[in-house]
């Protein structure tokens, strides 16, 4: 189990440096981050308790007490999930605002990345299988043009195209207005059509990478002697491209899983500003438009968070794939 | 018919280690020399080809914006949220700017900070992943942390709270925003490749001589990556345009200045689609996708080159 040793290490050690990073990021910034936060909740006619003063500083950085006693103070407080007040959204904590907007990106980023993950996975096998055929270019030539249009910019042309002019989509946001989000069907329906757009601008622009990765495995894989063995022995060719090849080229596909999810997230940031999608990503261009630093640092370290984890449980994944590892 | 019996004559000091490449090859500095040599590889290969003609129009759209473009980018004469017409071919903006004029300068800044932050980052790259490589133990296991703690971390939204707090607001706060997280992609398979070629029998003999760490890392194991530092500055790039255009379209680069990106925010800030301006939105997000594509299919030519499994015949 050295394999699981070393990745729990090593999700340690990454989570601590995300942490201390997320720390010292708005202290090394030019200018007070705290005195631009605290002027512009006072502008707003926001009143902030000493509580609440005392959480920005802790998160922003602090006039008083040594750089240990405030790193204390800052782990302390994400312990408690408390980041202070924020601009945009006055009338609760910050932590609120985020626990509100989660869920809408897990389901939102996680569907899109096992709809791409799949839809792009095959189209490399067929693309690596018939390889140098017509099929093969006309998949990679797409791929890399769909992977090329910026994702905010497909959603915008998605909302003026089908939503505005046919009028098949909803326009904006990740329910119809005036309704209470519940777990009733029809709710999760009216969700459902609100979030075709935005998952299809992030799936197609994240397909092309599962298509290259795997048409890439897939033709390194056909190489091996088992693959020619295999074809020698009079194989079916259905059984040959998918149970000898494709299935031994999946491998370093998983383990591009985690990288590829920064991506999504990373697009989701602007498709979700896009449609006014009720989660993190229009959570953080909210925050960047009102220069809302004690949102967006919070936003920064759930984004990031959330991204490890994600990270480490494919890696767990990864020891049931691949006895290699388990030994 | 004179049979040479005479040796050649000796070559200038320092030109024995390479093999000389062209007829005025003495004349253009090592870096040069390099990049020559990688781009005539690439020229070779149909896909980098079409890649590097779309490129290199670009760079001349560039160069010569000033006599291609009709207009002024920025004066704003015209009537204002006009559709295409023969004076305004992309039409105008809300401030009544020439917006085909505006996509031509724009051309300008995406080529900068996708080529400069492409090249920032793969400097960045190369360095790290070749000392990682070659120096197996703590110094190794240090470098991997950071680049895989670069790696983790997602780029747009750490690239994001950067330009938020940077208020310089300068292409080049972008610029260098942009090449501070996008590195790390390079720097792992430089460093991979790295040390893998650290136990070769001419890198032994490199040390054997007594050559000291940087003239065996730069000039005896770098020259064998020359297709992953192009692969990894093509990526770099890619991601650069990418990345810029996202900054400007939030808002966080410089709004004065005209950029395929700013275009795109003043349209989103201008509601240009609810007004059926989708010129305004199409044409530099068009711009954008084919740049990036043409960086892709350059990396191609440098993948099929490079693996001969993946060359086509």
């Amino acid at each position: 189990m050295r394999y699981l040793r070393r990745k729990v290490l090593l999700f340690i050690a990454t989570l601590w440096a995300a942490l201390t990073l997320n720390f010292a990021l708005p202290r090394l910034m030019p200018g007070s981050p705290v005195d631009a936060a605290l002027a512009k909740l006072a502008s707003a006619g926001v009143p902030v308790t000493n509580a609440e003063r005392h959480a920005i500083e802790i998160q922003l950085g602090s006039p008083h007490g040594s750089v240990f006693t405030q790193y204390w103070d800052y782990l302390t407080n994400l312990l408690h999930f408390n980041f202070g007040t924020s601009y945009s959204f006055p009338t609760e904590t910050v932590a609120q605002t985020i626990g509100k907007a989660l869920p809408w990106t897990l389901v939102l980023v996680g569907s899109t990345t096992i709809f791409a993950f799949i839809i792009g996975t095959l189209l490399g096998v067929y693309a690596g299988w018939r390889r140098g055929t017509v099929a093969d270019s006309s998949i990679t030539v797409g791929a890399t043009f769909l992977a090329a249009f910026p994702p905010f910019w497909l959603g915008l042309l998605a909302i003026y195209w089908l939503s505005f002019t046919l009028g098949w989509f909803p326009l904006k946001g990740g329910y119809s207005a005036g309704v209470t989000p519940n777990l009733s069907l029809s709710f999760l329906g009216d969700a459902f059509t609100h979030s075709v757009l935005p998952a299809l601008a992030l799936a197609i622009t994240s397909l092309s990478g599962w298509v290259f990765g795997m048409r890439n495995n897939m033709i390194n894989t056909l190489g091996e002697d088992y693959v020619t063995f295999a074809e020698a022995n009079g194989l079916r060719t259905r059984t040959v491209a998918l149970l000898y090849a494709a299935r031994n080229a999946l491998l370093p596909n998983v383990t591009a899983f985690g990288l590829s999810l920064g991506a999504i997230v990373g697009g989701s940031v602007l498709v979700e500003g896009v449609f006014s999608y009720p989660g993190l990503g229009n959570l953080l261009y909210i925050a960047v438009s009102n220069h809302d630093f004690p949102l967006m640092q919070a936003l920064f370290l759930v984004i990031t968070l959330s991204m490890l984890l994600a990270i480490f449980v494919v890696d767990l994944l990864y020891v049931r794939l691949d006895p290699r590892v388990r030994q | 018919m004179t049979i040479v019996t005479t040796a050649p004559p000796p070559a200038a000091p320092g030109a024995g280690a390479e093999v000389p490449f062209g007829p005025s090859s003495d004349a253009i500095p090592g870096p040069l020399r390099f990049v020559a040599r990688a781009l005539r590889t690439l020229w070779s290969n149909r896909k980098a080809r079409v890649g590097l003609v779309i490129i290199g129009v670009d760079i001349l759209i560039a160069v010569f914006a000033p006599l291609i473009a009709p207009h002024s980018p920025t004066a704003t004469t015209f009537t204002p949220y006009r559709g295409p017409s023969a004076a305004n071919w992309f039409g105008t903006t809300g401030n009544g700017q020439d917006v085909f004029s505006q996509m031509i300068y724009g051309s300008r800044v995406s080529l900068l900070v996708g080529l400069g932050a492409g090249a920032l980052a793969t400097l960045v790259a190369v360095s790290i992943g070749l000392v990682a490589g070659y120096r197996p133990g703590p110094i190794d296991e240090g470098l991997s942390f950071i680049t895989n703690l670069a790696l983790v971390i997602p780029g747009l939204p750490l690239m994001i709270i950067l330009a938020a707090y940077l208020q310089g607001r300068s292409v080049f706060t972008i610029l260098l925003v942009v090449a501070f997280t996008s590195w790390a992609t390079g720097a792992r398979v430089i460093r991979s490749q790295a040390s893998t070629l650290r136990n070769r029998d001419f890198v032994t003999l490199a040390v054997f001589s007594g050559e000291r760490l940087f003239r065996i890392v730069f000039r005896e194991i770098l020259p064998n990556m020359t297709s992953l530092v192009t692969a990894s500055f093509f990526g770099a790039a890619t991601a650069a345009i990418m990345a810029e255009a996202s900054l400007e379209f939030l808002g966080l680069g410089n709004p004065s200045t005209v950029s395929w990106g700013t275009i795109l925010y003043y349209a989103q800030q201008q509601n240009a689609l609810l007004t059926g301006q989708w010129v305004l939105v199409f044409a530099p997000g068009l711009a954008i996708a084919l740049l990036a594509v043409s960086f892709t299919l350059v990396n191609f030519g440098v993948d099929a080159l490079s693996n001969p499994r993946l060359r086509e015949k």
